[in-house]
């Protein structure tokens, strides 16, 4: 079969249900969504079919570029943050035994099981100044008084970190733990330090991986809408926000088409730069 | 003392034993082969030499110098890895010249190195290469020119052969031994094949299962006198008869007397011990004759591979194997009556 191409309706029998799937719940609702970017607005109701580029001008605004900007700052920041603290995480991980391995896997998986709602209430609640972790520092004379740190950004980014730094270990986990324990041992024969070790061989051989983790929390986190108005404030809330207020509230639907349609691009387009920046000194082969 | 020195080693993984008792000294300049069936902990040795695991007692002395606690990374031995573990992310040129760059030495040295490098290893030319566009014989080259880059006090190699074909494996074979001479430089080389351990070393140090040193010797001394029955089994093949001792230089088997060459010390008349004998020292008559060391059977099997003939005998339940030269072939057919002859210059005695 690898390499031939399917014949006849009986070949391609296995891959129609998904197809269909596929099409009802994606292509149909995507391709209504770019159509709808064009459509007219009608105040009071819904929108009236057509063709205007109006609501792709509407968006050239301050407030919709400083609202994409920060959400792409903020999915940045924490797709850096992840990867960087998940990669040496990972790596120890790999490198302890087996059975301490699937204990600290199942740990990150029952994170995995939280709700993100969940989780935005326990962080504002351990962020508050009435009963979060500012009065156990105050209780052992590390702080004067408690602090309220949520809402704020970094209660925000905290939070976010929280929810995708399982699913970066996930994603690093099989090429680390697939990585040859003696290629670090050559580089510290070679008279590398560990530290340096960790950075030339098991970062440098492993970038790929670690571009795919970075695109992956990215992604992840581009969408978030709930954290940012649990944990943040107006001016930390992301475009995803912004999308629903004008859909919903607002019942401006071509707009937030439009918006959408806007962001998947500029994403989109960021994922693929970042792609090629990591393919650039790519190291062929395994 | 000059050279590397072993002094009462033992490491544990755990409950688990890898090496035991390990009391070795190796010369300058030697090329020194560990030598034992897999697990036997010859792999954990040359890791404590390199400093990848400490010891759990004993000390490592390099020239009067004590290295067991020194890292890894400050003890400048080069070592080639069973995986080679080569560097994906890097070129030929980049993974040849890692060290001179972690050492800082200035690119037209390092330039200059790696040219010389290459060239020693019969790579010039594919400095820009990556490591994936290289055929497994290069990829070979590649982690030796790099393991040596540094001009190492020490060559470590661990089994980097085993994943070559055998026709390439013993071309490397030749030509690490021929690199060796050349640079005059001390190697250990861990391997589980006793063909490559004879063809390259100076010196062999034979581990058994029970992961304690066996014996240390040159390739020759170690295949003519063994040490005990597991070295004489395990490097080559011999024949291992059970039989009492009888006199100062004989022995018995069953109603057979054997003249022997040397009783080892303690054996008194009486003890049960173990006589081997290589196949090549067992020659066969296509007839019965009487006599001593001497044993009558027939003819079980004849293998004939044209480079070598071997002749398997039943001598009344002993089985028996013979080698010969196809020169020095015997005229006997499979059934036939036939006296396998014993020299007693090549019977050696073991304790059992």
């Amino acid at each position: 079969m690898i390499g031939e191409k399917p014949r006849g309706l009986r070949a391609h029998l296995p891959v129609i249900y998904p197809a269909l799937m596929l099409g009802i719940f994606f292509v149909v609702p995507f391709g209504t969504m770019v159509a709808v970017s064009f459509f007219h607005r009608q105040p009071g109701a819904f929108y009236l079919p057509g063709f205007e580029l109006g609501n792709y001008r509407a968006l050239y605004t301050a407030l919709f570029g400083r609202v994409l900007v920060f959400s792409l700052f903020l999915a940045g920041l924490s797709a850096a943050v992840c990867v960087s603290l998940g990669f040496p995480f990972t790596y120890f991980i790999t490198r302890m035994q087996r059975r301490a391995q699937v204990v600290w896997l199942v740990i990150l998986l029952s994170v995995l099981s939280l709700s993100e709602v969940i989780i935005g209430f326990a962080r504002s609640l351990l962020l508050s100044r009435t009963a979060g972790l500012s009065n156990l520092l105050v209780w052992l004379g590390l702080m004067d008084q408690p602090a309220s740190w949520s809402p704020g950004f970094m209660a925000l980014l905290l939070g976010i970190c929280y929810l995708a730094f399982p699913y970066t270990v996930l994603v690093l986990y099989p090429p680390l733990s697939r990585l040859d324990p003696a290629r670090p041992e050559a580089a510290l024969t070679l008279g590398a330090s560990p530290l340096r070790t960790f950075f030339t061989v098991v970062v440098g051989s492993l970038r790929n991986a670690i571009v795919a983790a970075f695109v992956m929390v990215f992604v992840f986190t581009l969408g978030a809408y709930l954290l940012p108005q649990l944990l943040g404030r107006p001016q930390h809330w992301t475009l995803s926000v912004l999308i629903t207020d004008q859909a919903i509230y607002q019942s401006n639907m071509p707009l937030s088409a439009a918006m959408a349609i806007f962001f998947m691009a500029v994403s989109l387009l960021l994922v693929a730069l970042t792609m090629y920046a990591g393919q650039e000194k790519r190291a062929a082969g395994p | 003392m000059s050279g590397l020195l072993f002094q009462n080693i033992e490491k544990k993984f755990g409950s688990v034993v890898a090496a035991r008792e390990v009391n070795l000294h190796l010369p300058h300049g030697k090329f020194v082969c560990f030598l034992g069936p897999s697990g036997c902990g010859k792999t954990t040795l040359l890791r404590l030499v390199a400093g990848l695991e400490t010891p759990s007692q004993g000390r490592i002395l390099l020239d009067d110098e004590d290295i067991t606690r020194t890292p890894a990374h400050k003890r400048n031995f080069g070592m080639v890895f069973q995986s080679l573990a080569l560097f994906p992310h890097l070129s030929v040129g980049e993974n040849v010249a890692y060290s001179l760059r972690i050492r800082k030495i200035d690119k037209a040295t390092q330039r200059q190195r790696i040219a010389e490098l290459l060239d020693l290893v019969q790579l010039s030319g594919l400095v820009d290469r990556h490591i994936s566009q290289l055929s497994g014989g290069q990829r070979q080259r590649v982690a030796i020119a790099r393991a040596l880059a540094i001009e190492p006090r020490l060559f470590l190699l661990d089994e980097p052969l085993s994943a070559l074909d055998a026709k390439l494996r013993e071309e490397m074979q030749l030509e690490l031994r021929m690199l060796q001479q050349r640079l005059g430089i001390t190697t250990i080389l861990v391997t589980h094949d006793q063909r490559e351990a004879m063809t390259m070393s100076d010196l062999v140090v034979v581990m058994g299962p029970d992961n304690r040193v066996h014996q240390i010797g040159s390739p020759l001394e170690i295949y003519r006198n063994p040490s005990d029955t597991f070295v004489a089994d395990f490097i080559g093949t011999s024949n291992l008869i059970e039989c009492t001792c009888t006199g100062a230089k004989e022995v018995q088997v069953g109603d057979t007397l054997l003249e022997v060459a040397e009783m080892p010390a303690g054996v008194s008349r009486g003890t049960p011990v173990i006589l081997s004998v290589r196949p090549e020292s067992i020659h066969v008559l296509p007839f019965i004759e009487k006599g001593k060391n001497r044993f009558h059977g027939r003819v079980a099997f004849v293998r004939d591979v044209g480079s070598s003939v071997e002749i398997y005998l039943d001598c009344d339940g002993l089985p028996l194997t013979s080698q010969s030269t196809p020169k020095g072939r015997p005229d006997v057919a499979q059934g036939d009556d036939a006296t396998a002859v014993l020299p007693p210059e090549s019977c050696i005695v073991l304790k059992s």
